[in-house]
């Protein structure tokens, strides 16, 4: 199971043009500044904006090219967003239990699972608290457990460390890129910080200005930076 | 420094402005002070057992609750599409928004009217009618829906234009359809809008007189509300009409308190 897309779009004066691989079991980095279209390559990817051509294979099925185009809810594409959107009206286990119950399976077996999720997470404790009582970090792994039960066949992560504070971000990415390996399925993470890259990807795609300007491994990456863009970021990441 | 600066938190208030203001509370408030002193409480128990204003707050309570829930069957759903409409061409947009708002401005008898125009016996649809739409009690109940369905209709409006719509992204990225995020993330977050809204519908059906009286009449039992049963009984009980009217203003200020003390817009926690 792998991941190839292609995706062309035209805004106006911004155009995006991309080209994506991912691999069973490996996490590609989608890495660029703000405006570079990394959230609209996310959006495309997740069925929420529409491509103007190209083409996205999931696993071998189809979800867009010219005469296809799947819906979101049937994607099966999760996504973990930057702030996480849990629903502040349902309880921990209730959000995560959200998408094996919107897909007909009963409440009992749809909240084991999700109870077991939350095992794994290591927050079978929250189970029964509301989103607005829990830290960043806790909020965090709920919406990470909250799109892994849903079973995705493809795992977007946005902007995963950009809610947290900075003095936690360093164990929260570190327990993240823990339980991404664990689970295994091919994700991408679209973000703009150089230490999200180092620790949770495997391999990058720089994009800046809607192109792609480099694609390399992220050791590659850190020896050889393309751009100027890339070698501010590898330099300001050395220097910490 | 601190007078200055709890001047700059609250704004400049001319002494002015005090005579007109307290006038206008005058006129708000010294009427139901009114109402409170003359109110005949030593016969109260007697007047309110009497069968004709027990049959009328009857018929109050179960046609405006029927109204309130038609209402809220049908009025959620129109104030989505109304919240969504943004992005529609201009012309069917406001159309839409004139058709929602017009019952609230328009004086109700000439809703009652237009109501028999098109459902009476030989109305624009009720010439096809197998039964008699008119002077029944279903008469009541569509001419409150008339007059009330509004309040809802926008107070749900703007709590779906207030809550934040990614929620409903992040449902469908888990799988959910259409109606499965309507039912289980769309109401629950707008539960206060469509709460307060309904305590509106039901207190704007509650008092409705003009469309009532003039669709579906004033029967005993049958159509006489108790804002009718008030009017008429002013011609010949005014201690009646007295009792009545404290009866409809407790439910008023009820459904006021709460209102203001469970229902305040926002998320609830």
């Amino acid at each position: 199971m792998s991941v190839a897309a292609r995706l062309r779009l035209a805004r106006g004066a911004f155009t995006l043009d991309l080209e994506l691989v991912v691999t069973v079991g490996r996490t590609l980095a989608l890495l660029g500044p703000n405006g570079a279209g990394k959230s609209t390559a996310l959006g495309m990817l997740a069925g929420m904006i529409d491509l103007d051509s190209g083409s996205i294979v999931v696993g071998g099925r189809v979800l867009d090219d010219d005469s296809t185009h799947v819906e979101t809810e049937h994607r099966r594409v999760g996504v973990m967003f930057q702030d996480y959107l849990l629903f502040p009206h349902l309880s921990v286990l209730e959000n995560v239990a959200f998408g094996a119950r919107s897909t007909g399976v009963p409440r009992a077996a749809a909240r084991g699972a999700a109870l077991e999720w939350l095992d794994r997470l290591g927050i079978a404790d929250l189970a029964s608290s509301r989103p607005p009582q829990l830290s960043g970090g806790q909020a965090q792994r709920v919406a990470l457990g909250r799109a892994l039960a849903s079973d995705p066949k493809l795992l977007l992560l946005d902007e995963p460390l950009a809610a947290l504070d900075v003095e936690i971000r360093e164990e929260v990415r570190a327990e993240l890129g823990r339980h991404i390996r664990e689970w295994g399925g091919p994700t991408i993470l679209v973000t703009h910080l150089f230490d999200d890259v180092v620790a949770l990807a495997d391999d990058v795609v720089v994009i800046e200005r809607g192109r792609v300007t480099q694609r390399a491994t992220v050791r590659e990456l850190v020896q050889a930076p393309a751009t100027s863009y890339v070698s501010r970021l590898v330099a300001s990441w050395s220097d910490d | 420094m601190q007078r200055s600066a709890r001047r700059k938190r609250q704004g400049f208030l001319s002494p002015a402005l005090w005579v007109p203001a307290g006038l206008a509370l005058a006129l708000l408030g010294l009427p139901l002070v009114a109402l409170v002193v003359r109110a005949p409480w030593s016969q109260l128990p007697e007047l309110l057992a009497q069968p004709s204003v027990g049959s009328a707050l009857a018929l109050s309570l179960a046609t405006g609750l029927m109204s309130t829930a038609i209402s809220l069957v049908l009025g959620i759903p129109l104030a989505l599409v109304l919240a969504r409409s943004a992005q529609w061409a201009a012309v069917p947009r406001r159309l839409l928004r004139a058709l929602v708002t017009v019952p609230l401005v328009l004086p109700p008898v000439v809703g009652g009217v237009a109501l028999l125009l098109l459902l009476g016996r030989r109305g624009l649809l009720g010439q096809f009618l197998p039964f008699q739409l008119p002077f029944t009690t279903a008469a009541v109940v569509i001419a409150q829906v008339f007059v009330a369905m509004p309040f809802l209709v926008l107070a749900v409006e703007g709590a779906l234009r207030a809550s934040d719509r990614r929620f409903e992204t992040a449902a469908a990225t888990l799988g959910a359809s259409r109606f499965t995020i309507f039912r289980r993330i769309t109401l629950p977050l707008v539960f206060p809008g469509v709460a307060a809204g309904a305590l509106l519908c039901f207190c704007r059906a509650l008092g409705e007189f003009g469309a009532t009286i003039t669709f579906a009449g004033s029967f005993p039992g049958v159509t006489q509300t108790l804002p009718i049963a008030t009017y008429l009984q002013l011609q010949t009980d005014p201690d009646a009409a007295i009792a009545l009217s404290l009866v409809l203003m407790i439910i008023s200020a009820a459904a006021l308190v709460s209102l203001r003390d469970r229902w305040v817009p926002g998320v609830t926690a």
